[in-house]
């Protein structure tokens, strides 16, 4: 770019399959095999966690199992349980940082000249607006978080506060708190490749902070463009039929 | 709160400002054409005129011209400020006028409006409405009976709603259901939430409203729209500049129901949208739709966008995720069937 820095500006997806579980994973049925079949199914994968295994604390991880349990139940009659079960992406809300990043959906980046850079996400229409040397503290906790950048030579690094503690991430149940900070680093590899690194830190859920880390390949199909990923619509009939006519 | 409060007041302050700054008091608005002398144009490093920013599109002055002012296009200052207080008047939700309970209703809604929404536009007109000369959109064309059976659906789900007696979520509207609100063009102020951020990068012009959050990506690169095959809630945007002027043709909707703007019919209707930067605080966004199988001619309308001060940024607008009200509508509609109130 005219100021120096890499230009990241593209279409951008992750190849892992993250999404299903960040740890070490065999392919796996859904959670309705006797009516989704193979369609709802997982496949394998490897970690993308440095060192393999997430160090939750023991009592947090007896949540994430239960969260795993229970993913594909939902129950939005209560204002005050309407997140207790279920994995937020059931529900099409908005995935949260990191999860954003390898959603099975490619997502945009756009890196002007102001201070401002945006990140487009298909899945559900998500974005997120980091702000350049900003000193500011997250005004209010959101779904996508308070993301604050920095050039680091060739990395574009976003550190990310107020993130709703509702968000999961992965299918596995993986979770995190209201003390959830996440810092990000985009490095250019090639002009069709970013690496890019997560550390996770929250001393609630986690013995200590951990990192992951995945490439992100650059759509170059001709003509390549974000399509709609609206999912609210499939949602509708499963959180809101039971209080039909 | 308090330091959003502060905010809002000082944006008031510049708004009256620019307001009575503005050499555009008083004449007749400026078709798409670029004015003889503009002043520069800030330019991105890459050459393109620079729309980069947070944008308000908030005002009080009707899209259609209301009865009240007859053929009056453009207001004298007196009928201007006479027009402005009836109107605040009529948007206000802090009013003494309605009895102890509609008055308090109204009041607990009173936080959620935009208070620049109670202001007219600069240039005094009575309607956003440019073309026809009248200020109102043409007549529909006859629809036929498939269509008229669709809007009349419509209409009953949108008075079973109304009623408090709404069968299922099909029957609230898509703003409501957290689908699409201001984020699928044209772009029309609305009570709350008049924030448009603007992003550009080479090749692209990217406009993210703040509700609900979906980024419009517009590609600049001449690439031709994406196969008719394809629909998108927002549409599929395609934009190239004329001078300074930003022009956006939109195609590709959805032909679900509220998707476009009236219900116009999808295979037909067509939009072009031109975001013209008129001076470093204010953009002209002027937009066309025409629809032969649904209006009698092409109509146009003019809102102009306003610079806020950077400080005032936008915020997530989760919609979906907290929807809470949905369940109270239903839940509400069905403790009313059980007590019988079904009118």
């Amino acid at each position: 770019m005219a100021d120096g820095h890499p230009d990241l500006n593209g279409i951008w997806q992750a190849m892992v399959t993250a999404n299903w579980d960040l740890q070490d994973h065999d392919a796996q049925p859904g959670p309705h095999p006797e009516i989704m079949g193979a369609y709802g199914a997982g496949p394998a994968g490897q970690s993308i966690v440095e060192g393999g295994e997430i160090p939750y604390k023991p009592e947090a991880l007896q949540k994430k199992k239960q969260n795993f349990e229970k993913r594909a139940t939902v129950d939005v009659s209560s204002d005050k349980k309407w997140h207790e079960i279920g994995d937020p992406e059931i529900k099409c809300y908005m995935p949260g940082v990191p999860r954003a990043t390898y959603m099975p959906f490619p997502f945009q980046i756009v890196q002007g000249s102001g201070p401002y850079i945006l990140m487009s996400y298909e899945y559900a229409s998500s974005t997120r607006i980091i702000r350049m040397n900003s000193k500011q503290e997250a005004p209010t906790p959101s779904w996508m978080g308070w993301s604050r950048g920095r050039w680091e030579g060739d990395t574009l690094v976003v550190d990310v506060t107020g993130l709703r503690e509702e968000t999961w991430l992965d299918r596995g149940g993986d979770f995190h708190s209201d003390e959830l900070h996440v810092v990000e680093r985009y490095t250019p590899m090639s002009p069709y490749h970013l690496m890019y690194e997560a550390t996770i830190e929250d001393p609630k859920v986690y013995t200590r902070p951990w990192k992951m880390s995945f490439p992100l390949y650059r759509r170059i199909e001709k003509n390549v463009q974000l399509l709609e990923f609206k999912c609210v619509p499939f949602t509708e009939q499963m959180l809101y039929g039971r209080f039909s006519k | 709160m308090k330091h959003r409060l502060s905010i809002w007041l000082g944006f008031l302050v510049t708004a009256i400002a620019v307001i009575s700054l503005s050499p555009a008091s008083g004449q007749a608005p400026k078709k798409a054409t670029a004015p003889a002398k503009a002043p520069a144009v800030p330019k991105t490093p890459w050459g393109d005129p620079d729309l980069q920013g947070v944008w308000n599109d908030a005002t009080s002055t009707p899209l259609q011209r209301p009865s009240t002012v007859g053929a009056k296009d453009i207001l004298s200052d007196e009928e201007a400020e006479e027009f402005q207080q009836q109107l605040a008047h009529d948007l206000s939700r802090d009013r003494r006028d309605g009895g102890p309970e509609a008055d308090v209703n109204r009041a607990y809604n009173e936080h959620w409006m935009d208070s620049r929404r109670l202001k007219i536009t600069a240039d005094r007109r009575t309607s956003l409405v440019v073309d026809p000369p009248d200020g109102r959109i043409p007549p529909l064309v006859p629809l036929p009976p498939e269509r008229e059976k669709a809007r009349a659906a419509r209409a009953a789900a949108n008075a079973r709603f109304n009623a408090g007696l709404p069968e299922n979520y099909r029957d609230m509207s898509l703003p409501v259901r957290c689908i699409i609100r201001t984020d699928s063009p044209p772009y029309l102020p609305t009570i709350y939430n008049n924030d448009f951020q603007v992003f550009q990068s080479p090749g692209y012009v990217v406009i993210a409203p703040e509700m609900i959050h979906s980024a419009r990506v517009i590609p600049l690169d001449g690439r031709p729209h994406i196969n008719k095959n394809l629909k998108l809630w927002l549409g599929d945007s395609r934009g190239h500049w004329e001078g300074n002027t930003l022009v956006v043709e939109t195609t590709n909707f959805r032909p679900d129901d509220g998707v476009i703007f009236q219900n116009a019919n999808p295979e037909t209707f067509h939009i072009t949208e031109r975001f013209s930067r008129v001076d470093s605080k204010t953009i002209n966004y002027e937009f066309t739709v025409e629809d032969p199988k649904t209006w009698t001619k092409p109509w146009t309308a003019v809102i102009p966008w306003t610079k806020i001060d950077p400080e005032e940024q936008m915020y997530e607008y989760a919609c979906h995720e907290d929807n809470y009200d949905i369940v109270h509508f239903l839940a509400g509609a069905r403790a009313r069937e059980k007590r019988g109130e079904t009118k």
